[in-house]
């Protein structure tokens, strides 16, 4: 558990302008990079585009120079179908170049359909099947805290997939064993892919559901860049895993993707996609 | 068992369970991680000596093996030692996904296996294991004979990078390695004894089973090759190849499903580079009710049946 060297391992964002500025290039990047391939899952991408806007830009200590450097900070991304706006916002951050994004599910890609850390720089366990991200949080989190190490563990979860069990086991150890040093974001767009995950399997009340499993909890919209930033930084005084139920909306930012099911997995035209653009560009501009 | 009482008999859990302690002395990463199996994985002096480091996560193996993953991209050494049905089916895609396919460095120690939960049933066996486990990209998958094999596995296992799976068995059983340095030698078999006629290939609980088969062939004027194949994958295959030019059949002998398993993974090779008559012996089926010689004797896993099952090649 040796101390590395530190070298460029600050987040680059220093205000929420420049988060949001950030988020809007994961958006525009992650957009490219599904039309491009032909697929993707643009509807989750946006959904959970500005907690990774907010970690990447303004949380994490990384080291793209060095990502195996032992006291960074983990990120898991438990639902890696998602990986466009992931494989964006490591792009954007220095992990590999933006060009490489055009390969993106392409033949022997680094940047699979679903992120591999054996090939990807920055990934830290792979993901895709639903319901893994949080035990192995829970794991690096455990790691964290019996070597006494600073580094702080967080991971996304979608919120269809905290049907999955495993979810559950881990929500159970964490709070057992106490780990304030991890960070757990639902990124609940209330969506899964069939269809709404209330009428599906429902979730609600589901801050209650964590709080009564021994967490720390809170709600807020998971499109404000300062309130998620002030959830991340509140103090963790109270010895408790923290969870933060980010509410969010499926497709954000393109109104005819917003809130419907479809978009999980459906792969813009050029049409939708010049359109889509210039929709995320005027909101900003 | 059945063993002549005059013959000592030795148990591969505490030898694990030691050997896990001496590493742990030595290299501070490593740590255990249980479900609540802390008795009948041997960890009690693991606990004791290193509480810190033992890390259990209840009746929850799902779970058990995400944290093992985590544990191991923190820079930790995690054994993870749980009754093999349990491990390797309740986590299989945790397995797959967080260990295997993420190349985690993390040590899957199958305690229990095979059918020595004897009257507790199918659902306790874990004879499947072997199978699930193989089907597994290059997962190196190492069934040790005895104490002294068990041993040497468990300090390779920490030395190597990467997953392994340890298939622990429960009941004591002799020592077939006794005085052999090294005891074991991944992906290596050993040749037990020499013999031109049939070739016997078991591993762990069964290759005892083997030596005494081959003791009836031999007054019986057959000479039997036993070979102890700890390591299903990666298999031998130069010890195979031989066994199939030299020999005029080969009986594989384990105590999990052929299909899949040891028998499978020698039959699959001979079949695409040196074809030979065999006879694949294991649990051919979910087990009726009955204690572990019982069900040995109904699945011919003992040394009558081996020695029947090589003759019987042999005849045709």
């Amino acid at each position: 558990m040796s101390a590395g060297t530190i070298t460029s391992t600050q987040p680059p964002c220093t205000t929420s302008a420049d988060v949001r500025d950030l988020a809007l290039r994961i958006r525009l990047g992650a957009l490219d990079t599904i039309a491009t391939a032909g697929l993707g899952h643009v509807g989750g991408d946006f959904s959970v585009t500005d907690i990774l806007a907010v970690l990447y830009g303004g949380v994490l200590r990384v080291d793209p120079a060095d990502p195996a450097w032992p006291d960074r900070d983990r990120f898991v991304m438990s639902k890696g179908h998602a990986a466009a706006s992931l494989y964006t916002a490591l792009a954007l951050r220095g992990f590999f170049p933006e060009s490489e994004l055009a390969t993106f599910a392409g033949p022997d890609s680094r940047l699979g359909g679903h992120p591999n850390r054996r090939k990807t720089p920055g990934i830290e366990t792979n993901t895709g099947p639903l319901g893994h991200g949080l035990p192995v949080a829970v794991g690096m989190a455990t790691g964290a805290q019996l070597a006494g190490a600073g580094w702080q563990t967080y991971v996304v979860v979608g919120d269809g997939e905290i049907q999955e069990g495993s979810n559950w086991e881990a929500l159970m150890y964490a709070a057992h064993r106490g780990l304030s040093n991890l960070t757990l974001f639902v990124d609940r767009n209330r969506l899964q892919q069939g269809a709404g995950t209330e009428e599906t399997n429902a979730l609600d009340p589901l801050d209650e559901k964590i709080r009564a499993f021994g967490w720390e909890t809170s709600v807020v919209d998971g499109h404000d860049i300062e309130a998620l930033w002030a959830a991340i930084r509140a103090p963790r005084d109270h010895g408790r895993p923290v969870a933060i139920v980010a509410d969010t909306v499926k497709g954000k930012g393109v109104s005819f993707m917003e809130n419907l099911a479809a978009w999980h997995h459906k792969v813009p035209s050029a049409e939708q996609v010049e359109l889509a653009r210039a929709e995320l560009m005027g909101a900003r501009a | 068992m059945s063993a002549a009482p005059e013959i000592a008999m030795h148990d591969c859990r505490k030898a694990f369970a030691q050997t896990l302690i001496e590493l742990a002395r030595a290299d501070e990463r490593i740590v255990a991680v249980c479900n609540d199996s802390v008795g009948s994985s041997n960890l009690g002096g693991f606990r004791e000596e290193f509480p810190e480091r033992l890390i259990n996560v209840g009746i929850a193996e799902q779970n058990m093996v995400g944290v093992a993953a985590g544990l191991a991209n923190a820079g930790y050494l995690p054994f993870v030692s749980a009754a093999s049905p349990f491990l390797t089916g309740r986590a299989t895609e945790q397995i797959k996904a967080d260990i295997v396919y993420s190349g985690a460095n993390v040590k899957l120690c199958g305690q229990s296996p095979g059918v020595s939960y004897g009257e507790l049933g199918p659902t306790h066996h874990s004879i499947e294991d072997i199978a699930w486990m193989r089907a597994l990209d290059d997962l190196p998958i190492v069934v040790p004979a005895d104490p002294e094999q068990t041993v040497e596995a468990v300090r390779w296992a920490a030395e190597v990078e990467g997953p392994v799976f340890l298939r622990i068995g429960r009941y004591k059983v002799p020592s077939v390695s006794e005085g052999q340095v090294p005891a074991f030698r991944p992906g290596r078999a050993e040749q037990l004894t020499d013999g031109d006629d049939v070739t016997l290939v078991a591993n762990g609980t069964m290759v005892t089973v083997a030596l005494q088969a081959a003791g009836q062939l031999e007054a019986s004027g057959i000479r039997a090759r036993v070979l102890n194949m700890a390591t299903v994958h990666p298999l031998d295959h130069e010890s195979l190849l031989r066994a199939a030019r030299e020999t005029r059949g080969i009986v594989t002998v384990e105590e999990s499903v052929p299909r899949g398993g040891l028998g499978g993974a020698a039959a699959e090779f001979l079949a695409e580079n040196q074809p030979a008559r065999m006879r694949l012996l294991g649990t051919h089926e979910f087990a009726v009710t009955g204690d572990v010689e019982y069900l040995f004797d109904r699945f011919d896993l003992t040394p009558g049946g081996v020695a029947d099952a090589a003759r019987n090649l042999l005849a045709t």
